[in-house]
């Protein structure tokens, strides 16, 4: 895809962050600094620990920096942002579709109105017949459905995944991650996900940046030039490989 | 016919379970017949049966049981109302504020430390014998059970699902409507199942100290006329009582708590 000259929806600037603790906390980002465009979707890699879901937690609002600036440009100067975690984290006193509905409600949607966006959802995810099921009655993969449906619903100016599918079996993930991928393209919003996952991140992403261990600053900011719509086969081309390899080696030397 | 192998305690109770409980009434009201039979324990001790059962449609009949039946209900009723509200609107602040907490919560253990028994009669000196004292003692019984409980079903929630409600900028009376009560729910509920049933004791403690109404009056009144069969009714109707509000309170938490059961 070549994209012409866009703004940034957000930039990250010299962003860092200590916990507060003995001996001097714990340092966890240092000087992070990144723009995503809109309508990007952008992959985060790193070793375990790094800080990867920290940066989430700040770009959400739910955790300030010590230092530096996370500023959201243009139209979104207060933006929705919809979180996902690795476990889906329902009310579980709530079904499926009230579920979907409650950032809706928590809006002051009316309710009526929150209801049948929630169906349209629903639809969406492939989540028919599982309306008024309880989340504990849900599996694994449905749940997570109903987590990012929740998400989506609101129409995130941001969406961020962490680790989403990350708690999902093989298959199930695959094809979640092509569901995500194609609602991603037909609502054009901009997401920002944390994987595991060396070739997700290719199969999704236009960019993936590389975190360091902690303290984690970024080590490569790769471009992602596969071509789109993309499919599983890409995995098998020379080009897959090369980028693979790239990402591989920079994880690995850090 | 083939009769199955042996017949263990588990088959047994398993086959005829459902005759089991009118079986025992029936042997429990067998031996107390028995008991209090002409020749057994005599009436002022132990009334038969058929004397209980006499005494009860009398008071029925003249209305007196459901007057006094009527005024408990109303102390417990209005004590445990008052001691639920205090009590969790007392548990969301101190949830909320370790150093509130940490002032109060001292009195608040100290308090348990004295026995309600002492203290009634100390109620009705300051506020008189009338149903305020009762409901006082009914309230002060059922405070630190619910207050406990809020505190404890509060603290619980879980931080991830706060996390969400942030995501989604929920205003902190919106996090208290759609999370914080909802997930405290079943441990308030548990607080209000033994509230109901507490309160019950403390309308009877208040009504023993001093009182001219009430299902505890009766009791003493029974007493003091050797009209045992009289204070058998009155204990009848406390059980019954106490059964209702907390039959009221297991429904209310079938209702509520529909995510929580098996499906
Ligand atoms: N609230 C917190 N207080 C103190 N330390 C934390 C907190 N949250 C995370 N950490 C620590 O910060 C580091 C980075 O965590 P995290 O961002 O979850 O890593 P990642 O998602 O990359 O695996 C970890 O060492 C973790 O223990
Ligand atoms: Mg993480």
């Amino acid at each position: 895809m070549t994209a012409p000259q866009r703004d940034p929806i957000l930039s990250v600037r010299d962003l860092s962050l200590t916990f507060r603790g003995e001996n001097g906390g714990l340092h966890v980002l240092d000087g992070i600094n990144f723009e995503v465009c809109p309508q990007d979707f952008c992959c985060v890699l790193g070793p375990s620990g790094s800080g990867k879901s920290t940066l989430l937690r700040v770009l959400a609002g739910l955790l300030r920096p010590t230092a530096g600036e996370v500023a959201f440009c243009g139209s979104a100067e207060k933006p929705r942002i919809g979180l996902v975690f690795q476990q889906a984290n329902l009310m579980p006193w709530r079904t499926a579709l009230e579920n979907i509905t409650l950032p809706l409600e928590l809006q002051g949607v009316p309710l009526e109105e929150a209801r049948s966006r929630a169906r349209e959802m629903i639809q969406l995810m492939g989540l028919e017949g599982f309306e008024n099921t309880w989340p504990r009655d849900l599996s694994g993969g449905m749940a997570q459905r109903v987590a990012i449906a929740r998400a989506f619903i609101q129409q995130p100016d941001l969406l961020l995944l962490d680790e989403p599918f990350g708690s999902l079996d093989a298959l199930t993930r695959e094809r979640m991650g092509a569901e995500l991928l194609q609602i991603w393209q037909e609502r054009q919003i901009t997401v920002i996900m944390v994987t595991h996952s060396i070739s997700e991140a290719l199969l999704l992403s236009d960019r993936v940046l590389v975190f360091t261990p902690r303290p984690a600053r970024i080590t490569l900011d790769l471009e992602v030039d596969l071509p789109r719509p993309r499919s599983e086969d890409l995995r098998y081309t020379a080009r897959f490989g090369e980028l693979s390899r790239r990402l591989r080696a920079a994880i690995q030397e850090s | 016919m083939a009769e199955p192998r042996r017949l263990t305690p588990a088959r047994l109770a398993q086959r005829y379970g459902r005759w089991l409980l009118p079986v025992s009434i029936l042997l429990f009201l067998g031996l107390w017949q028995l008991l209090s039979a002409p020749g057994g324990l005599p009436a002022f001790i132990l009334p038969s049966p058929v004397q209980f059962l006499t005494r009860f449609g009398q008071v029925l009949a003249d209305g007196s049981l459901l007057r006094h039946l009527a005024v408990t209900l109303l102390e417990v009723l209005v004590g445990l109302a008052a001691g639920v509200s205090s009590a969790t609107l007392i548990g969301y602040l101190l949830a909320k504020s370790r150093l509130l907490e940490k002032l109060i919560a001292p009195y608040l253990v100290a308090s348990q430390a004295v026995p309600i028994v002492a203290i009634a009669p100390l109620l009705v000196i300051w506020f008189g014998p009338g149903l305020f004292s009762k409901m006082l003692v009914c309230a002060l019984i059922v405070f630190f059970p619910v207050l406990v409980n809020t505190i404890v079903g509060l603290r619980a929630v879980p931080e991830n699902l706060r996390d969400v409600m942030h995501s989604m900028r929920a205003t902190p009376a919106q996090m208290l409507r759609y999370l914080e009560i909802p997930a405290a729910l079943p441990v308030l509920l548990g607080g209000l199942r033994i509230g109901a049933t507490l309160s019950v004791i403390g309308a009877v403690v208040g009504e023993f100290v001093a009182s001219n109404r009430g299902l505890g009056f009766l009791i003493n009144v029974g007493r003091g006329q050797y009209d045992t069969a009289l204070v058998f009714v009155a204990i009848f109707a406390l059980i019954c009582l106490a059964l209702s509000l907390y039959g009221l309170v297991v429904l209310l938490e079938k209702r509520l708590l529909a995510w929580q059961q098996r499906s």
